[in-house]
């Protein structure tokens, strides 16, 4: 519990700094790109809506830097994360709310099956060295060297068009209007099939690998010579002494390999048009929209904090001396 | 003497293939009877634990076992080599036939799981059809033939002292009532006081479950206290091989002798303490003739150049003993 | 394609400090910086580097046209003109890619180089002072590693505004430490406790030449590994950022190709020789790149290098599989074994 309890306030202490950084990235630039757009939008937005965007982007010289610090607290405390330009006048919140449950979706989805699957073929390819598995390991070093992105295109190439089964853009077929029915919902998962399978593609090789090598590791551990020598089946000194194991680094690799595996999944959202955050955050970029940019900055990273809590929850669970690794 | 339970003949294991393989176990050979406790001793590196994992075929790679039988005599039915039986059969031997309690008392136990489960997993292995009450209560018991308290059943190994957790261990190496219990190092790990009480508790233990010892230790005054024959080890062969008390009293080998004069005796007349000059040879690089022969104070002509035979020495206590050695050569080869 | 010998050994000595995990006997480096060339991987992956360095200090010269000079011939297929076809305006893919390799391969080592750096200094530090130096520098650590870095790096190289190449380096290296440093301080904490460090400390060493001199070679091979990895991370970072479009685009790179082929429809009007080159050559990169860090881990752990080996041939053709468990037993008994076959002759070779 001691541990759990640690974690915690490590992810908040986390939580603390992204949101501070986000505090201080647009107060270091030179020029206020905010304030032009503001001017831009004049007679359109609300003193309300200018007021928050000064507290967002510290445009209110007038003000210390640490009575900003709080006012920008304060506002985050209640959702506000100003108004978004690109989809104005929506706020920010709105958006994100409307982009966040796509990318939760396919890449929570992609990233639990991804592991799964490569830290399964890891323990094969560990346990029985020199069998098919290993024949994979070059092709899959290759397809983690591509970028998430390129193999998305290559994928659209190759796989998607107008005759193709597998659309190439978008979130569901422009028809629809997102609802949880029997039209929508065939839609939306035959449109994410693609870009689920590019992320799986280039994601799942790392896992192997390093399941495959913690495996090498674990099988010269003296608990497993016991095991042959008590005479176990071949399956249960491979699952029950060696993978359960060896799948513990694995698990707190997981949660620290996510920021990583995160950034990949966004780009893959722009070459699909799938209407996340990485889409989102693509939208905001053109068209200097910093608020926007911002909010999926804040939002990406406490979901990747809370997914990191949840592998943590996974590894208490796993690991009955619940040792902090490292 | 008894009949015999376990027979080593020419076993040979090396490391690796080809050229740059290292022979760490050659040419052994070796009987244990049925019920008696064999010392194994000799330095690291004496090849020692090669030969308890080779003739288990447990040993890891590049470990190979280059020759040799390993024969095994069931309380019913033919004797049969263990290295010729197929992975089915060798699982079915293990553990029912022959156990081991392992050097690292502290790695010996999956850390994931409970000592229950561990000892579980083997009576569920070896016999499908016990139930799973039958299985537990059976655990319990060997817990209690150990001494530890069977509420201890669901605790993790990492909440077992280092004690606690080579008595779990010697527990379930009995668990099936082997005839043969291989012990390599069992108690290095622990203190001395600790290390007396569990080996008592063993020795005690085999005169009412009536199975043999293959007790492999460094420590020549652990092995004269427990063991009924004790057998040296030194580059990969048999030195010399006789009852314990003959080893304490009169050891022909110049080896023998330098182990048992660097560990203070614990009874009868003081001697000398001294070691041995020189380290244990490179197994890559070994020596030619008798092994010993850089390090050993009595080398004299034929020592650097032809390996002695085990065999009977020509001494009058000469039945029942063999040793290789140039200072006693033998009048009859063993094997 | 001929592999010039120059660029390779032009890389070569860079990576003999890595070859050396512990460089007390000079003779014995040598040998084993050889052994680490041989490691197959690493050799095949240092040639391919080898090739793209040399195209990255050459590649501006050898190119046959100017890669954002426009022709008539647009969108064009790969034609003995325009290996690599052309673009919307008609400039040569092929150039673009020769042009553009030195931006890619400059950010990559200079991210990887401030990152190692930073990697060091805080990794080492944390593991050899330890104490509350050592959990505000871990705490540091661990806070960087799991804030997303491709997100960040987004945000930042945007609110900059046109960022030239040295700038986007800077960015990636000062946001893709945190792995390293934290796998330098775990190796830092297990060897402080080793008896040669232990012996400098107690004979009055001074902490910075125990480091410099006691941990530091010991530490080369895991800093090149890190190096190797963050070098993989930096190109495509800085690819990913070209493709946005947030970085600079006066110059070329990989990035910016994939940036005009995306904007410009190359999917669309089936254009797929505008898209693959550049995704390909990435992909080689990080193969070579990937395939040194391979060799590097099989030289540091023996373990996964016997891995590879699990079967093995006799001289009389019979197959010995290593295997843990089940010792394969090579006997001239008469009873057939399970893996191996009867062997004749007492002398058998390694298969390779």
């Amino acid at each position: 519990m001691k541990y759990f309890l640690q974690r915690i306030a490590f992810y908040l202490f986390t939580a603390w700094a992204a949101i501070t950084l986000n505090f201080f990235i647009p107060r270091m630039v030179p020029g206020d790109p905010v304030q032009s757009l503001i001017t831009k939008y004049q007679g359109q937005l609300s003193t309300k809506s200018i007021q928050s965007l000064y507290v967002l982007f510290g445009l209110d010289k007038d003000e210390g830097l640490w009575s900003q610090y709080i006012d920008y607290w304060k506002q985050l405390f209640h959702g506000d994360l100003g108004l978004s330009f690109t989809f104005f006048p929506t706020p920010v919140s709105t958006v994100i709310g409307q982009a966040l449950p796509w990318t939760l979706l396919l890449v929570g989805i992609t990233t639990v099956i991804s592991f799964l699957l490569g830290t399964g073929l890891g323990v094969l390819a560990g346990w029985r060295r020199g069998s098919w598995v290993d024949g994979l390991l070059p092709v899959t070093t290759f397809f983690s060297s591509v970028p998430y992105f390129w193999l998305g295109i290559i994928a659209i190439y190759l796989l998607a068009g107008p005759d193709s089964f597998f659309p190439s853009s978008g979130g569901f077929d422009s028809g629809l209007v997102p609802a949880w029915d029997q039209y929508f919902i065939p839609s939306a998962i035959k449109h994410s099939l693609l870009p689920a399978l590019t992320i799986l593609i280039s994601s799942v090789s790392g896992w192997i690998l390093s399941m495959r090598n913690m495996m090498v590791t674990v099988s010269s551990e003296d608990y497993i010579t016991v095991a042959h020598a008590k005479g176990l089946p071949e399956r249960r000194v491979a699952v029950s002494y060696a993978a359960r194991n060896a799948l513990l680094p694995n698990i707190s690799g997981f949660a620290l390999a996510l920021g990583f595996i995160v950034g990949g999944t966004l780009l893959v959202e722009i070459v699909f048009s799938y209407p996340g955050l990485g889409y989102t955050l693509l939208q905001g970029l053109g068209a200097k929209d910093y608020p926007l940019m911002q909010g999926v900055f804040l939002v990406i990273t406490i979901s990747v904090l809370v997914a990191n809590l949840l592998a943590d929850i996974a590894y208490l669970l796993l690991d009955p001396r619940t040792r902090k690794e490292g | 003497m008894a009949e015999p339970v376990l027979e080593i003949r020419n076993l040979n294991v090396d490391y690796g293939l080809g050229d740059r393989a290292v022979h760490a176990v050659r040419d052994v050979n070796l009987t244990l009877h049925r019920g008696e406790v064999l010392g194994l001793a000799g330095e690291s590196g004496s090849g020692k634990s090669t030969l308890a994992y080779g003739m288990t075929r447990l040993l890891a790679p590049p470990g190979v076992i280059t020759g040799g039988e390993v024969v095994y005599h069931p309380q019913q039915g033919p004797a049969y080599d263990v290295l010729g039986l197929t992975d089915r059969q060798l699982r079915a031997w293990r553990w029912a036939e022959t156990a081991i309690v392992f050097q690292g008392a502290m790695n010996s136990l999956n850390p994931v799981h409970k000592i229950s489960t561990q000892l579980t997993d083997v009576l569920k292995a070896h016999d499908p059809k016990m139930s799973e009450h039958s299985r537990s209560a059976r655990a319990r018991e060997m817990l209690k033939l150990v001494g530890i308290s069977a509420d201890r059943m669901d605790a993790y190994p990492h909440q077992l002292s280092g004690g606690m957790r080579q008595r779990v261990m010697i527990g379930m190496a009995l668990i099936l009532q082997p005839q043969v219990v291989i012990m390599d190092e069992p108690t290095t790990a622990l203190d001395v006081v600790m290390q007396r009480q569990i080996l008592g508790q063993l020795i005690e233990l085999r005169e009412r479950l009536g199975f043999s010892v293959i007790f492999i230790t460094h420590d020549l005054s652990l092995l004269v206290e427990f063991s009924n024959r004790i057998a040296i080890m030194y580059g990969g062969r048999i030195v010399e091989e006789a009852p314990a008390a003959t080893i304490y009293r009169d050891a022909l080998h110049p080896y023998s002798k330098g182990l048992l004069s660097s560990f203070p005796a614990l009874r009868g007349p003081k001697r000398e303490l001294a070691g041995i000059p020189g380290s244990p040879p490179d197994l890559a690089g070994m020596p030619a003739g008798c092994s010993f022969h850089p390090r050993c104070p009595k080398a004299f002509e034929p020592c650097n150049s032809a390996i002695p035979v085990l065999g009977r020495p020509d001494t009058p206590d000469g039945a029942g003993r063999s040793v290789a050695c140039w200072l006693h050569p033998a009048e009859q080869p063993v094997g | 394609m001929t592999i010039p010998t120059s660029s390779i050994e032009q890389v070569i000595p860079g990576q003999g400090s890595m070859a050396q995990p512990e460089a007390a006997k000079p003779s014995r480096a040598k040998r084993q910086r050889f052994l680490f060339v041989r490691n197959k991987k690493a050799a095949t992956g240092l040639v391919i580097l080898g090739v793209y360095v040399l195209i990255a200090i050459i590649g501006p010269w050898i190119a046959p046209y100017d890669p954002s000079a426009r022709s008539n011939d647009l969108v064009q297929g790969p034609s003995a003109a325009h290996w690599f076809g052309t673009t919307h305006l008609g400039q040569d893919v092929f150039s673009q890619i020769l042009e553009g390799t030195r931006s890619v391969m400059l950010v990559g080592f200079l991210a990887g180089a401030i990152a190692t750096t930073l990697s060091v200094l805080i990794g080492v530090t944390a593991g050899y002072l330890g104490g509350k130096m050592d959990d505000s520098l871990s705490v540091l650590t661990n806070v960087v590693l799991v804030i997303p870095a491709v997100p960040l790096m987004i945000i930042i190289t945007s609110v900059l505004n046109n960022a030239s190449d040295t700038l986007v380096a800077l960015v990636i290296g000062l946001t893709s430490w945190s792995w390293n440093a934290r796998v330098l301080r775990a190796q830092t904490l297990s060897l402080r406790r080793r008896d040669f460090v232990e012996a400098s400390r107690a004979s009055g060493e001074r902490t910075w030449r125990i480091i410099v001199f006691e941990l530091m070679p010991n530490l080369t091979a895991v800093i090149a590994s890190g190096f190797v990895g963050t070098v993989i991370f930096a190109v495509l970072s800085e690819i990913t950022l070209a493709f946005i479009g947030v970085v600079s685009n006066s110059g070329w790179n990989w990035g910016t190709i994939l940036f005009w082929a995306q904007g410009q429809q190359a999917l669309g009007q089936d254009a797929w020789w505008w898209f693959v080159p550049a995704g390909l050559a990435i992909a080689l990169l990080g193969t070579s790149l990937s395939l040194i860090n391979f060799g590097i881990d099989e030289f540091v752990s023996p373990r996964l290098r016997s891995a590879g080996k699990t079967k093995l041939k006799t001289a009389s053709g019979g197959t010995v599989r290593m295997r843990i468990g089940f010792t394969p037993v090579l006997s001239n008994s008469a009873t057939p074994h399970t893996h191996a076959k009867v062997v004749a002759t007492p002398v058998m070779r390694e298969a390779k």
